[in-house]
């Protein structure tokens, strides 16, 4: 097997302030070549911070990191200066969640994109003007030409994203992270930004990892789904695997929380609580005091991952009965 | 797909941010008069020399106090014979300068010291904001006056401690502007596409705060106008026998009970001028303001 694009082994992030909030609690995540993984779960579970992780765009007053992050063999976290410029944009970029906000309202779209292609290739404003005009076009925007000289706030939110993607896919990263690209955008924009992200992660072959909170999202753009909570992966497989056959009752919740086949009149299927405060680290599972099938050995101690398969794990005690239950 | 790419094509291609501007400020005859009068004020000063004016330091002693109207002198003399229209002219020139000089200065000078406690955030921004607080104690008629008093009379004194008054409410508003533009998405989106600090400043957030505290430095030259003109008439800014507004009103002063009107002139250039200056302030910021 190819040494994977991204590593991530043991990741621990803490945030210090007023109260410290244990954001990520030893995350092990891997992603090959050309893979797309989506990131699943509630606000706050940790996905945000995962990506910024990736980046090392956590504020480092602030913020401990501890765990290794390796993308393409290169270690994240011993990255400074010109190395880490020329690792951020170049290896790895990202697209926002909100593109009104992520782009900067006073310079051209042309403007911005060519900023970064000269940047990372060291070429001519002419030549980077020519390649934004390219990315336009391979995001599909009409008249690229025209829409090369226009400001943000000129353009549609669907069309500010499709910049937006030009603009992370300029300098021809090896991974793309994307979080929740399409959640500021209307559900008929949403699709065709998912079935664009799709198409060019195949024309560039890329990695991706998208986060988002929307189970119907993650089934259309990934191959590979891992469910996080309270800061950790609950559960990792393909797609099919996490749809079909769901072994962490977290994830079974949130199946079973999906709007589509609940008749009119009945009741949804809600995961009952809340997700725990993040203000010490998890001792037992953190899933446990919302948990339907929830034993004392769960309030006692972490569960350990059971790979059920390679590449499918489970973070559950009950992994094996749940399943035998059904 | 189709429905929504013509949608999104509909917005007409448009000239630009300050073609926008510009034409809005076109539209606005208030605003366009007092630029009008600002240009007429600005080019006759710095044109001065070449409008055939009397000599502004000549005096005659049989020429005193002459009233408006008199041959030879349009505006009449002042108190030792000169003429007035020359010394008004003349004194458009330093009255503007010192006016507007500070302003210049301190924008530099407040927008710098702002944007880096804005940006830096913790240790950086606690002792620029707070040495800047000091300054907000006094009231800035009062402090120009006392540092003023404290250097001595004369030009560059007078620019030196009005720019020192105009710093602390400029650097204020750019650390405001600053720290709100840093926690925007695409400060972080241009960190993540390989920016360095320097560059995330000079082009991000440069780009987006200098707007803002540019039509705030505007506002204010209204005001050091006539904190200019006030130095040179108690004594602390311009010395005699330069001509300026604010000197002008005071040796005048004496002749109120002679010829009030001719005394009155000084007064109402500054008033013309700073009135001019605040209503074409007005009229950008709102020209400026549409797409907040």
């Amino acid at each position: 097997m190819k040494a994977p694009l991204v590593e991530i082994q043991d990741l621990v992030v803490r945030f210090k302030g007023d109260r410290t909030v244990h954001a990520i609690n030893g995350l092990d995540l891997t992603l090959q070549q050309g893979e797309t993984l989506a990131l699943l779960g509630e606000s706050g579970s940790g996905k945000s911070v995962t990506l910024k992780t990736l980046l090392a765009l956590l504020p480092p007053k602030r913020s401990e990191v501890e765990g290794g992050i390796a993308v393409n063999g290169t270690d994240v976290r011993k990255l400074k200066g010109k190395a880490l410029q020329k690792y951020r944009g170049g290896e790895v970029s990202m697209v926002f969640q909100d593109p009104g906000l992520a782009l900067d309202p006073v310079y051209t779209v042309g403007a911005q994109i060519s900023e970064a292609v000269m940047r990372h290739k060291g070429v001519s404003r002419d030549e980077a003007m020519s390649t934004a005009l390219d990315m336009l076009r391979r995001v599909r925007i009409p008249s690229p030409e025209r829409r090369l000289k226009n400001y943000p706030h000129e353009l549609s939110g669907g069309m500010r994203q499709r910049v937006m993607i030009a603009l992370a896919l300029a300098c021809r990263p090896r991974l793309l992270l994307a979080d929740e690209p399409t959640t500021a955008l209307d559900a008929t924009v949403q699709i065709q930004i998912l079935l664009l992200l799709r198409e060019l992660q195949r024309e560039f072959g890329m990695g991706v990892i998208f986060v988002t909170h929307d189970i119907g999202v993650a089934v259309e753009v990934s191959e590979r789904i891992a469910v996080m909570y309270a800061g950790q992966i609950v559960e990792e497989g393909t797609t099919s695997e996490i749809i079909n056959n769901p072994r962490h009752p977290y994830t079974q919740g949130l199946l079973a929380a999906n709007l589509h086949d609940v008749a009119r009149g009945e009741r949804l299927n809600a995961i009952p609580g809340a997700p725990p405060p993040l203000e010490e680290r998890p001792t037992a599972c953190s899933f446990a005091p919302r948990c339907p099938i929830a034993g004392p050995e769960c309030r006692a101690s972490l569960p350990d991952f059971v790979t059920l398969a390679p590449r499918r794990r489970v973070a559950c005690f009950r992994a094996l009965e749940a399943a035998a239950a059904e | 797909m189709a429905i929504a790419e013509t949608i999104d094509a509909a917005p007409a291609q448009r000239s630009g941010y300050w073609a926008g501007v510009a034409s809005r400020l076109r539209r606005d005859p208030v605003t366009m008069i007092c630029l009008a009068v600002l240009a007429l004020l600005i080019l006759s000063a710095i044109f001065a020399p070449f409008l055939g004016l009397q000599d502004p330091y000549k005096g005659s002693m049989i020429a005193r106090l002459k009233p408006i109207g008199t041959p030879g002198h349009p505006l009449g003399t002042d108190e030792q014979g000169r003429d007035m229209l020359a010394r008004l002219i003349y004194g458009g020139r330093l009255t503007l300068f010192i006016g507007l000089m500070p302003v210049v200065l301190a924008f530099f000078v407040g927008s710098i010291l702002g944007i880096v406690a804005g940006y830096a955030g913790g240790m950086v921004n606690t002792v620029i904001m707070r040495t800047v607080d000091v300054f907000f104690a006094f009231p800035s008629v009062l402090l120009a006056i006392a540092i003023s008093g404290a250097l001595g009379a004369g030009i560059v004194n007078s620019l030196v401690s009005l720019t020192i008054v105009f710093i602390p409410p400029l650097t204020r508003v750019a650390e405001a502007v600053t720290s709100g533009v840093r926690s925007l998405d695409y400060i972080d989106a241009a960190r993540a596409s390989g920016a360095s600090a320097l560059t995330v400043i000079r082009v991000h957030v440069i780009g987006n705060v200098l707007s803002p505290i540019f039509v705030y430095a505007t506002s204010l030259t209204s005001v050091c106008m006539i904190l200019a003109a006030g130095l040179s008439f108690l004594g602390i800014g311009v010395r005699p026998p330069e001509p300026e507004w604010g000197l002008m009103l005071n040796t005048l002063r004496s002749a109120i009970y002679v010829n009030p009107w001719l005394s009155a002139l000084p007064g109402l250039m500054i008033f013309i001028t700073s009135l001019c200056l605040n209503l074409v302030s007005d009229g950008v910021r709102s020209a400026m303001n549409v797409h907040d």
